[in-house]
């Protein structure tokens, strides 16, 4: 223990892993409780209410649309992309951290992740699953969209396997299987733990079936290690490939400020950037209303801050070499794109941007301002605002004034745009709901593996569990 | 009894059956009753029997058996048990009733007098389904025929051509020809006769007609009045003048709200008497234009573009510029193909008519000095100086919108010059009986006014909404006694009108109509009136007495005199065939000129913030106002779409406190309008110009109040030029829908900068360095195959490309609407303008050079899609709905795409088209019948662009193979090409090195747009070579130099 501390001290991490005198017993408690309490606390039915009202708005943006087709949003010629390509490359953004803090954290055996990961890699599914609303609703003819998959059609045609759009669908759909399964995978444990504590039949019968017979034994823990495991290397890549092919979209084209090779690594940073800020968002509340704070201790918020940091100064050195290489490479179309941008039109937007991702989150370097929940609560929902803009930006201010200075033409969307929008942000929340009403929204047996591990370091029988 | 079928029988409000007679016809017994009736089978009743189970009763053994002899008798004896029709007769019934509409047809009993039309270039017998015919047809345009080829699919007129044997078409057409096919089917055209508000039929009026005329014999017609527009056709003109000589104490008042009294009135000063006159462009090297919008407007306007752009095609080897100077008070098509354009006001023209008059000695300029004018100095001595060193190659050519004495002085400036014989001559006036319309429809109203007039035949015009308000036409017409409204549409006239008359379309009908030359022209129906609609022949023959003539007839008998070579049957028809009478053309006419008369007059006076009223580029007088296709095509410069503004220039603006898009009032002479501002660079300072045409309230469901009604504030003493106009902002903004958006204009030189899209050099420039357009600064242009992807190999078989000619290109839209007509183009309304989803395929780009508030100059820039070779579009579609063929063309899918959108993204032309919203409209019938069945109706979700017009590379391609040889160069030709009037527009096969295309792509000034994105464009431009005066030009050389870059 006091071998751990000073490299803590070293590192300057903020307290311990977990609260002392957390014990087996009491993580299995504090966890289930969320589940098995009788009543929700008011936040949760607060948080409910309001995300079933905007289900609503999602649900009439959602007929509208099919009705009338994709005219009632803001789009038109040239602005033939808007909000759903934004929503889509942002609600994917947010989908990354899930990932990221359950493979890539694991692999690098980085304990602090085990409070969160659960809980993020659930984010990251409906992150996903919203994300994946809008490339199917912004199409023409959404009731075709399965002609972008490559099926043995009776007509004999493929898809067009150069375009950029095929390779979305592909790394898309895989991200979300992956995830769906590696969540799955990591649930099983602690499913048989709700099994067992299941005060009715119902709940012991549904958690049962889901836990798939997990007793617990050691071929089953050794089975369960090694298949997690595999799964975490196998979502490694996907971490960074499915961003690098949703940057793609933008890079293949010939648009001044997509056709740039920086963008695969600039999304995939400004990916992770806004999943870290969208786990504090939803965490820091959470972990304080069910009472969680002893097992999402400070120092795992405070890590997750530093590594917001750490991607925004990515995302930031982005928009500053994108800056450069407008001047620098000469091209007549990138420099006069960068210029409208930054004084065109859309120039209030652009400096927020800059405002909101590049210099309000340099108070991140205070440890002050990362011990501070509120603040850091306050710097994740303008980092999410941020990362808005930044893909409304990229979006929109290529589109808008392009190479022929006749066809340009200013884009803003809709109330059908915001509608869907913002029904999104209610499915994502609802869900969320659901998940930590029914799901361990914290892994009880990770937790437990690291009191077990701590216990043993002081009986001084260091042995792995 | 099913139910369905009892629902099926729709009942009145009295609970009667609707159907009731179809059902009597074909009530099931009688049908029933001629059927052998069945020998019944005593097997069948026992299985019938052993069926059965517990007390069953039957009552005899047909009922039993349960067969159809059986059914069919409890129908005859309790038919209410019975439906009306079962299912069985089903068939039957609709044999009958196909049967019942043949029958219908011959209760007539009178055969259908054969009304032969003649086609243009294959006979009727070879109709082949699918195949379009050709009959060449005219329209009028403010009275003057344009010969017209209709392509006809299967009986229904689907897209006009120029008659390419006409003098004043040459093959080409404007705006009004082409869009002029979708009038046929607007649902909104008027369908039946109407008397005071209610149906009538045509018996009912020629009845009442014959009732009138004979009340007005005993008189001789006193008090009986016709109002007409302008008249030419020759056989319409006879009948007036027999009506007129049956009723000498009857009036014929002629009156076109965008008329020529003025070019009549300056004949008559100059001449004495009304004479037209005829310019030969091709002849001319140097123009003069005071205000005179000729490539756009008046007679002959085609004709002229055509000729004119002759002389402006320029290639290495042959260069004979022609050198064109316009003053003008709004930017037009004529003042944009200027080389020294001057914006001034309209008012100040007659001063620079009398200055140039004045320096060329004819009259003596007692008013002021050109040292006075010092805007306009430099230009008038350059135009002196120039007219001077061209003698008998200028032509000066005054404006409609110009006072007579402007016209007088164009007349004796071209005599003075020795132009006259040499680049236009003088002919007797085309029209009918040329008058002074305005004071003509000032006589009516007065006569109105004073009740002399009992009864007043209105025949086409719609004077209720198309006259100067303060005549107050409406109220006065109300005294008249019996009001006959002949129009193609319910309209303002219509509605106060006793009797309305739904006017058949020129393609429904017999008419003839002389050209600008004088050309007999003749018009073949391609349809039956759709609404059983009426000519003015008929009406006319109705009033001489003759009713029931048909309109075919009245022209054969009268055209009797006009053919007279040969038999009249083979003459007929060969007039038919090629639209005209062969050398009709009216004979050159020797004029004296009157010097005195335009000595004598005064100078006029302007003072004031001036307006100018003009006609309308789309809707003309409100004619057109409920053409969508019209409506929509952006307004050649101002690029506003579905309504009229105030144009205005931006110091002008700046003085007044205004901006785009205010609503502003507008009070001259004390009547006052609301209309919005739109600020117009090259317009005149201290000069507003506003559109005639507008603000109709019974147009339709399209041009009902669409803008505002400038009518409202013209005055008839002084209809086109008004002083002394006050605009008074009212605090609220109107929204205009243009489809190039302004900001572009105002960040021009930031936006354009380097973009290099429209390449111009003077003419010594151009012989200087002939490849100018070639090294642009700026410009690197990739190796052709620095591509990712595998180069196709586009070296054999045809492969299409276009070159467009930017120095013929005048920006008169006649691609726009021809495509929009051939392609099945939807119109999308004035918000879907203003959302930005126009869908045009091809759009013209107007491009301003130099200040924004004295632009230097104003380019047109057409532009569809390019076909690239390295396409950019093609490689991100998802599905692959957009792939290039083997010929070079880059296609769209419609089936396949799923819309996406990122094609468009990719397109660095922008010139793909999106259905947003279900544009196509599939429900009216009557504008199915419009399309053309070569190209698909787009539905919802799918994306569109231009395909070359794909149809016609197919059916040249399919005639090709069928004679099993090459396609001949100009065998197929795409619809912008062939409606263009400049031949702007070139296409073909880039492979055979003999094709025009090909050789064009030869030329130095070729240039591929934004060649440095490597896509390869099939489509190229010929950069643009103007022709600057020396001693103006130092200014403009300066200019041009920087200006390559736009």
């Amino acid at each position: 223990m006091s071998d751990s501390k000073d490299k803590d001290s070293i590192l300057g991490q903020a307290g311990p892993l977990l609260d002392s005198g957390q014990t087996i017993q009491s993580v299995g408690d504090k966890v289930t409780s969320v589940i098995f309490r009788k009543k929700q606390p008011i936040p949760w039915f607060v948080v409910l209410g309001i995300a079933s009202m905007l289900l609503g708005s999602l649900t009439l943006s959602v007929v509208w649309l099919l009705m009338k087709g994709t005219g009632v949003w803001g789009l038109n010629i040239p602005n033939a992309w808007g909000f759903a390509i934004v929503n889509f490359v942002w609600w994917i953004g947010i989908g990354h951290a899930g990932t990221l803090i359950s493979a890539i954290l694991f692999l690098f055996k980085q304990q602090w992740r085990t409070s969160i990961n659960r809980f993020a890699e659930a984010m990251t599914l409906f992150a996903v699953a919203c994300a994946g609303m809008f490339p199917l609703l912004h199409l023409g003819r959404p009731w075709v969209f399965y002609w972008l998959f490559p099926y043995p059609s009776t007509m004999g045609v493929w898809p067009q396997f150069r375009s950029p759009l095929v390779w979305d669908v592909f790394a898309v759909s895989t991200y979300l299987t992956v995830s769906v399964i590696f969540w799955y995978t990591g649930l099983i444990p602690d499913l048989a733990t709700m099994r067992d504590r299941a005060k009715n039949k119902v709940g012991k019968i549904v958690a049962g079936i889901f836990a798939m017979g997990w007793r617990g034994s050691a071929r089953h823990w050794h089975r369960y290690e090694v298949a997690y495991l595999l799964l975490a290397g196998l979502s490694t890549p996907l971490v960074v490939s499915v961003h690098s092919v949703v940057s793609l979209d933008f890079a293949v084209s010939i648009m001044p400020g997509w056709h740039t090779t920086i963008f695969p690594p600039y999304f995939v940073a400004g990916a992770i950037y806004s999943g870290f800020a969208m786990v504090l968002t939803l965490m820091i509340p959470v972990r304080s209303i069910y009472g969680l704070k002893s097992i999402v201790t400070m120092r795992t918020i405070d890590n997750m801050a530093k590594i917001m940091l750490a991607t925004g100064l990515m995302v930031f050195y982005g928009y500053l070499n994108e800056i450069f290489f407008a001047w620098y490479s000469g091209n007549k179309y990138e420099s006069f794109m960068m210029l409208n941008r930054m004084t065109g039109p859309y120039a209030l937007q652009y400096w927020m941007l800059i405002l909101c991702n590049g210099i309000i989150p340099q108070l991140l370097w205070f440890r002050k301002v990362r011990q501070n929940v509120i603040s850091l609560f306050i710097i994740s929902i303008i980092v999410n605002i941020g990362m808005w803009l930044e893909r409304y930006i990229i979006v929109v201010t290529s589109l808008h004034r392009d190479f022929i200075p006749s066809s340009w033409d200013n884009y803003a969307g809709t109330i059908w745009d915001w509608g869907l929008y913002i029904g999104t942000i209610g499915f994502f929340l609802f869900a969320m709901m659901l998940f930590i009403r029914w799901v361990p929204m914290i892994p009880i047996f990770e937790i437990r593996e690291i009191i077990h591990a701590k216990t043993k370091k002081t009986l001084g029988t260091e042995k792995k569990p | 009894m099913s139910t369905d079928q009892k629902t099926s029988i729709d009942f009145d409000p009295m609970g009667r059956p609707l159907k009731q007679p179809v059902v009597q016809i074909f009530s099931a017994s009688e049908t029933s009753s001629k059927r052998i009736k069945k020998p019944l089978k005593l097997d069948k009743v026992r299985e019938q029997l052993s069926k059965t189970e517990g007390k069953e009763f039957w009552q005899s053994l047909e009922e039993l058996a349960d067969t159809q002899e059986f059914q069919e008798l409890v129908k005859q004896e309790f038919p209410q048990h019975h439906a009306a029709w079962d299912p069985v007769n089903r068939r039957d019934f609709m044999k009958l009733c196909g049967a019942g509409l043949a029958l219908a047809g011959l209760s007539a009993c009178t055969k259908q007098p054969t009304e032969k039309i003649v086609p243009y270039v294959k006979p009727p017998e070879e109709l082949i389904p699918g195949k379009p015919l050709f009959f060449a047809t005219t329209m009028t345009v403010g009275g003057y025929g344009i010969g017209l080829l209709a392509e006809n699919h299967m009986g229904r007129p689907t897209k006009i051509e120029g008659n390419p044997d006409h003098p004043a078409s040459l093959g080409g057409t404007d705006v009004f020809a082409q869009a002029s096919v979708l009038d046929l089917y607007d649902p909104d055209r008027s369908q039946s006769v109407m008397h005071q508000g209610r149906i009538s039929s045509w018996d009912h009026f020629v009845a009442s007609m014959t009732g009138l005329l004979a009340d007005k014999k005993g008189r001789q017609g006193e008090g009986l009045r016709i109002l007409t527009e302008t008249v030419t056709s020759p056989t319409l003109a006879k009948q007036l003048q027999e009506f007129l000589t049956n009723y000498p104490k009857a009036q014929w008042h002629q009156y076109e709200p965008a008329g020529r009294d003025t070019v009549r009135a300056g004949s008559k000063i100059a001449f004495g008497e009304y004479v037209e006159a005829i310019y030969n462009f091709e002849k001319a090297d140097v123009i003069v234009s005071l205000d005179a919008d000729f490539l756009y407007t008046g007679p002959g306007h085609i004709r002229y573009a055509h000729d004119f752009a002759s002389r402006r095609k320029v290639s290495a080897q042959h260069e004979n510029l022609n050198r064109l100077y316009v003053a003008e008070g709004t930017p037009t098509v004529t003042g944009t193909s200027a080389d020294h354009r001057l914006a001034v006001k309209a008012s100040k023209v007659e001063i620079i008519a009398r200055h140039i008059a004045h320096e060329l000695g004819i009259i003596e300029n007692r008013g002021s000095k050109i040292k006075d004018h010092v805007e306009v100095a430099p230009w008038l001595t350059a135009i002196v100086k120039d007219l001077k060193a061209h003698q008998g190659r200028s032509i000066v050519i005054a404006g409609e919108q110009q006072p007579a004495i402007v016209h007088a002085l164009a007349h004796a400036i071209n005599t003075k010059l020795g132009s006259v014989d040499q680049t236009l001559y003088y002919i007797e006036s085309p029209e009918a009986n040329p008058t002074d319309q305005n004071e003509s429809l000032q006589i009516l109203v007065n006569d109105m006014e004073k009740s002399e007039v009992n009864a007043l035949i209105i025949l086409g015009s719609n004077p209720v909404y198309n006259t100067p308000s303060h005549l107050g036409f409406a109220e006065k017409l109300e005294r008249v006694e019996a009001r006959i409204h002949l129009g193609g549409y319910a309209n303002e006239t219509a509605k106060v009108c006793h009797w309305h008359i739904p006017e058949a379309h020129y393609l429904e009908s017999w008419s003839d109509a002389r050209a600008f030359d004088g050309t007999i022209s003749m018009g073949q129906p391609l349809i039956e009136p759709l609404y059983n609609g009426k000519t003015n022949f008929e009406i006319l023959s109705v009033l001489n007495g003759k009713g029931g003539k048909s309109s075919h007839d009245i022209l054969r008998d009268y055209s009797k005199n006009d053919l007279k070579s040969g038999s009249f049957e083979t003459e007929w028809r060969r007039t038919l065939h090629s639209g005209l009478v062969k050398d009709s053309a009216a004979p050159q006419k020797k004029v004296f000129l009157q010097i005195d008369h335009i000595q004598k007059l005064p100078a006029s006076q302007q003072e004031g913030l001036e307006i100018v009223f003009k006609p309308d580029t789309s809707v003309v007088d409100g004619r057109y106002a409920n053409n969508g296709w019209l409506q929509e095509v952006p307004r050649p410069i101002s690029k506003l779409t579905w309504d009229n503004a105030i144009l205005i220039s931006p110091i002008t603006a700046d003085g007044l406190g205004v901006n785009n898009e205010d609503l502003v009032e507008l009070t001259h002479e004390r009547r006052t309008v609301q209309g919005p501002i739109w600020v117009l660079p090259g317009q005149a300072n201290d000069s507003i110009t506003v559109a005639l045409g507008y603000g109709r309230t019974r147009a339709g469901h399209v041009g009902n109040n669409v803008g505002f009604n400038a009518y409202t504030i013209q005055t008839a003493h002084s209809p086109w030029i008004g002083s002394n106009v006050k605009i008074t902002h009212t605090g609220k903004p109107f929204p205009l829908a243009s489809t190039q958006a302004h900001h572009s204009l105002q960040n021009r030189t930031k936006a354009g900068k380097n973009r290099n899209l429209i390449r111009v050099a003077s003419r010594d420039e151009f012989k200087k360095h002939p490849d100018f357009a070639q090294h642009p600064h700026g410009e690197h242009i990739p190796p052709a195959d620095m591509t990712m992807y595998k180069k196709y190999d586009y070296s054999k078989g045809e492969q299409w490309g276009m070159v467009i000619n930017l120095n013929a290109c005048i920006g008169c839209n006649a691609c726009i609407v021809a495509c929009q007509a051939e392609n099945n183009i939807p119109i999308v309304g004035k918000k879907e303008i203003g959302n930005g989803r126009e869908m045009h395929w091809i759009r013209i780009d107007r491009y301003y050079q130099g200040d924004l508030n004295a632009p230097l100059d104003i380019h047109h820039q057409p532009l569809t899609c390019m076909h690239c070779e390295n396409a950019p579009c093609e490689t991100v579609c998802p599905v692959g709905a957009t792939m290039h063929s083997q010929d070079g063309l880059n296609q769209m899918v419609y089936n396949r795409c799923v819309g996406t959108r990122y094609c468009s993204n990719n397109c660095p032309y922008k010139v793909r088209r999106f259905n947003f919203h279900q544009f196509s409209d599939l429900k009216t019938p009557s504008k199915k019948l419009q399309r053309n069945p070569d190209v698909t109706v787009r539905v919802r979700g799918v994306m569109e662009k231009c395909t070359y017009c794909v149809q016609r590379i197919s059916a040249g391609r399919i005639e090709a193979k069928k004679e099993r040889r090459a396609i001949r160069d100009g065998e197929i030709v795409s619809a912008c090409q062939q409606a263009c009037p400049t031949n702007a527009i070139t296409f073909g096969n880039i492979n055979d090195p003999d094709s025009e295309v090909a050789k064009l792509k030869k030329e130095p000034l070729n240039y591929s747009l934004m060649a440095d994105l490597n896509t390869i464009p099939r489509t190229t431009y010929l950069a643009k070579v103007k022709n600057p005066y020396k001693d103006l030009g130092k200014n403009t050389k300066h200019e041009a130099q920087n200006s390559r870059h736009i």
